[in-house]
């Protein structure tokens, strides 16, 4: 199945860009016509995606995260976060709820459990020392 | 930009978050609700999320570090005012709530 359309967007693992990703996704999903609640949801796992390349994929410094948004004509929305950071050596591990390598007085752990819960089919796929691709699956209800 | 804003309710404690909290933001604001506490400890702490337009599992975190913190000094601390679109996340981690009421 082939995209009607699809963006890409490189930026710098700062963390100031957890909301423009978020505005990317306002964006771009404008055609699709998503209801508030399937915005709110696509925003929410997009914005954990990114946090986790710029906490975890780069942990104490800089470098580039992409996001890849397709839209296609069923209504189905795939989103795709690639960084090219230290990987995840556990991917079941790291995808348990509350786990977290993170600092316990800021990070719940909640991050893939979160992906999980607002999208609909999640996939992780991660090398150590080669990066992270996390793609998540979001179907938009078809307007009559 | 999220911020917060405080206003003390007799013993209690009340932060006023508004705006989009996310990874960015909240280590800023944890630091300025650590800061009011040590320089007016409190029985009770309120987190009104009233003026909070996004939060993602930061927020989650956010208010967890915060509930381990009053709970260490046999205080309290409450999530109120929380605008339909929060909801899911907060069910999800479990932490309970109230609501934000529509204003007719």
């Amino acid at each position: 199945m082939k995209p009607i359309d699809q963006i890409s967007v490189q930026f710098m693992s700062r963390s100031v860009n957890e909301g423009f990703a978020r505005g990317v996704v306002s964006a771009f999903l404008a055609r699709a016509d998503p209801t508030v609640e399937q915005l709110i949801d696509v925003k929410t796992a997009v914005s954990e995606a990114v946090t986790n390349a710029i906490v975890h994929g780069y942990p104490g410094h800089l470098g580039p995260v992409k996001l890849t948004l397709a839209f296609y004509e069923t209504g189905l929305v795939k989103i795709t976060v690639a960084d090219k950071g230290c990987g995840i050596e556990d991917v079941q591990k790291a995808m348990q709820p509350l786990y977290t390598t993170g600092d316990p007085e800021l990070r719940a752990g909640l991050g893939f459990a979160v992906m999980q819960n607002f999208t609909d089919k999640l996939a992780v796929h991660s090398k150590p020392g080669k990066g992270t691709r996390v793609v998540l699956y979001k179907q938009l209800g078809r307007r009559e | 930009m999220a911020k917060v804003v405080f206003r003390q309710v007799g013993s209690a404690l009340v932060a006023h978050l508004s705006g989009e909290i996310d990874h960015h933001a909240a280590e800023k604001l944890r630091q300025e609700i650590e800061q009011q506490l040590e320089r007016r400890p409190v029985e009770q702490l309120c987190l009104d999320f009233g003026g909070v337009g996004f939060m993602d599992s930061s927020g989650v975190g956010l208010i967890l570090g915060r509930a381990r913190r009053m709970r260490a000094e046999q205080g309290k601390l409450t999530v109120a005012d929380v605008p339909p679109s929060l909801g899911k996340m907060l069910d999800l981690a479990g932490i309970p709530y109230t609501a934000k009421e529509d204003k007719q």
